[in-house]
């Protein structure tokens, strides 16, 4: 079973606020995480692995220090792993990262499984997993919940889906997105983390995998970016007073409306 | 999937929705996106046309007409049952290729969020995720689409400059819907589906509703909270009572979720549903910021705990500060009371 499962470095969100003049994300002292659903991801590729045997590959578009999470997957079980670095990927959209992580899994080569977590928590699109399965062709389902069976040929799964799950089969490839449900992810042991530092973390360009520029970063993205800004105040905070039973009746009187 | 350049985007017309039928009905979103799609197809002089894919959809069609749709495309088959990517994305994706429309909608669903990614993808179209905002700009008709980010610490104004169609999925319960109006008239077109379109080979087994308590709390106008100073499992008896009282819906904190008090479904949050009712009383709740994100754009917020510095206080428009097991009984039967008078 080869499998290969994407991971991004993220901005711990709790830190991430935009400066108030500049409008630009205020990313000083803000410590970067391996998105929280991308260790699930990692997880499930490992756990599968000692079930069935085979490799897990990490792979991750991003700056050079994105070479951390990389290492901390491998401290987790993964065997090999892949940055594709390159200034020409900056500014790419869910359409131009997608197709990047394509180009860089067709280099890689053969593989049976590719995993990803439900959703990025800085960009929250949702939205390189499925696209990334349509660039190679494989089917895909998201937000899976539980894999009940997995064998050589097969996997039986739960998909969340917003009323309750939907029971699923597929053979092989397939791509698919977890939730934070699906497992809980191991600490690494000691002996993973040796490995971790000794990993040899293998770093291709947009040239090494044979990307179109024309498709990549902001020149490849069809969605832009044109404003942010901080959302909208909440107005002022507002305690009610008086005692208990007072503060009550005020309630429901201003919330007279949705009664 | 290629990527076209130099599109001739003057060729493209006509605002899509795509709307959401699973398990009978018409999702709510659906026709939620049909009252923001009227006024983005009056400004633009063009047709808003629905997309219904499912089987056995009865009278929906008629029903979205009435809310606002000018033509509707229906694929109604047995073999479209269950909701699967492949199937409902190369129906739409291949809809889109033959009559180029300008911009396509979906509701920021579970099915949305899966489907719609892969259709763009294989479109070469830009989507913006999740948007709480659309408008568009009269002059070259880019539509400006506006989302959270950074689980809601930022919002962004995305445009797609170069590509059509312009595609977005939409939180529901942020756009409105038009009344329902039986005199509106429109045009029914029933999609020649070939073989092939119908084929997934991913696999539908089986499709589990959990029971009446596990609502989907995204379509809920009224949300009431609980969180860790709910004590115990048995004090989300009172969460439930309130919410009862006002005909809304459980939610939850992560923490109450992680304890087993109640399902994941029922999670607001950064990893749980992100929610936009018009009414949310969170109880017991501290208002972490992972918790504030799946909430924050809430119509009205009430706070009640015990403690006066709980940061659920900076996002709430009424606060009460006191102990929820005496507030909430007294609470509910004022409600109550209010009701019957
Ligand atoms: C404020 C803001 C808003 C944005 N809105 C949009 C938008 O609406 N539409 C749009 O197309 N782009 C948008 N982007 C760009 C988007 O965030 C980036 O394209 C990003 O590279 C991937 O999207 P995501 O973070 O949403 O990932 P998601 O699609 O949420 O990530 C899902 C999974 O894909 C995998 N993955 C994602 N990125 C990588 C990576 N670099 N390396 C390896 N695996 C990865 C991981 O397994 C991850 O769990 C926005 C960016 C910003 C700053
Ligand atoms: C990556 C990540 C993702 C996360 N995602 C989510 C998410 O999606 N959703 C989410 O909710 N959390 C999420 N969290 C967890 C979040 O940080 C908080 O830990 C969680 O929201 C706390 O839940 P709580 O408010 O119920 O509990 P607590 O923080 O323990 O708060 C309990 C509150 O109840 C009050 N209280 C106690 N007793 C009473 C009483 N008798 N009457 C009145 N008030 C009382 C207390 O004053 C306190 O403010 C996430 C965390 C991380 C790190």
């Amino acid at each position: 079973m080869k499998i290969v499962v994407c991971i991004k470095q993220v901005p711990d969100a709790k830190d991430v606020r935009l400066d108030p003049v500049t409008n630009t994300l205020a990313r000083e002292g803000v410590q970067s995480i391996m998105n929280p659903y991308d260790q699930h991801a990692v997880e499930e590729a490992v756990h599968l692995k000692e079930k069935l045997g085979g490799t897990v590959t990490v792979l991750s578009m991003g700056p050079p220090q994105a070479e951390e999470v990389l290492r901390q997957a491998i401290s987790c079980g993964a065997d090999h792993a892949v940055l594709v670095s390159d200034r020409a990927f900056a500014g790419a959209d869910t359409w131009a990262t997608s197709y990047t992580l394509a180009k860089a899994v067709q280099k890689i080569g053969d593989f049976d499984l590719i995993l990803c977590g439900k959703q990025a928590i800085d960009g929250d699109t949702a939205q390189v997993g499925p696209g990334l399965a349509i660039q190679l062709d494989i089917p895909f389902v998201t937000c899976i919940q539980k894999i009940r069976e997995a064998t050589d040929t097969e996997l039986v799964m739960e998909r969340m889906m917003d009323d309750g799950y939907d029971v699923l089969a597929v053979d092989y490839p397939v791509l698919l997105t977890v939730v934070k449900d699906i497992n809980t992810p191991r600490v690494p042991s000691l002996k993973g983390k040796m490995k971790a530092k000794k990993a040899e973390i293998l770093v291709l360009s947009a040239a090494d995998v044979g990307a179109d520029p024309k498709k990549i970063g902001l020149a490849g993205s069809p969605t832009q970016v044109v404003d942010v800004f901080p959302p909208p105040p909440r107005g002022e905070r507002a305690l009610l007073t008086g005692s208990i039973d007072d503060q009550v009746e005020q309630l429901v009187e201003r919330l007279a409306v949705y009664l | 999937a290629e990527k076209s350049v130099q599109m001739d985007l003057e060729s493209w017309s006509g605002i899509w929705v795509y709307c959401e039928f699973r398990g009978g009905n018409l999702a709510t979103v659906a026709l939620e996106l049909l009252g923001v799609g009227r006024t983005l197809a009056d400004a633009r002089g063009v047709k808003l046309v629905a997309v219904l894919i499912g089987s056995e959809t009865g009278d929906s069609a008629e029903k979205l007409i009435g809310h606002g749709a000018d033509i509707v495309y229906r694929a109604d088959d047995p073999a479209l049952h269950y909701f699967t990517d492949e199937a409902y994305g190369a129906i739409l994706t291949e809809l889109i290729r033959k009559k180029k429309p300008e911009v396509v909608l979906a509701g920021a669903t579970a099915i949305g969020r899966s489907f719609f990614p892969g259709v763009a993808n294989a479109l070469g179209a830009g989507l913006t995720a999740d948007c709480t905002q659309l408008a568009i700009r009269a002059g070259d008709g880019a539509l400006l689409q506006t989302r959270p980010a950074f689980g809601g610490n930022i919002m962004a104004t995305i445009e797609c400059p170069g590509s059509r169609p312009q595609m977005s999925t939409v939180r529901p319960n942020v756009m409105k819907q038009l009344e329902f109006d039986p005199s509106r008239s429109g045009e029914i077109i029933d999609i020649d589906l070939a073989p092939a379109m119908l084929k997934s080979k991913v696999r539908v087994l089986e499709s589990v509703v959990s029971d009446s308590d596990d609502v989907n709390i995204q379509e809920s106008d009224i949300l009431v909270g609980g969180g860790r100073g709910l004590d115990t499992e048995k004090g989300f008896t009172l969460i439930r009572e309130l919410a009862r009282s006002l005909d809304g819906s459980v939610s939850a904190s992560r923490a109450v979720v992680d304890a087993g008090w109640i399902g994941y479904p029922h999670q607001v949050g950064q990893t749980g549903k992100t929610v936009a009712p018009k009414l949310y009383i969170a109880c017991g709740i501290s208002g972490a910021i992972q918790h504030v994100a799946g909430m924050q754009s809430s119509e009205t917020i009430v706070a009640i705990n015990r403690d006066e510095n709980a940061p659920i206080f900076n996002v709430a428009d009424f606060g009460i500060v006191g102990d929820l097991f005496e507030v909430l009984p007294k609470l509910i039967s004022k409600i109550e009371e209010h009701r019957k008078s």
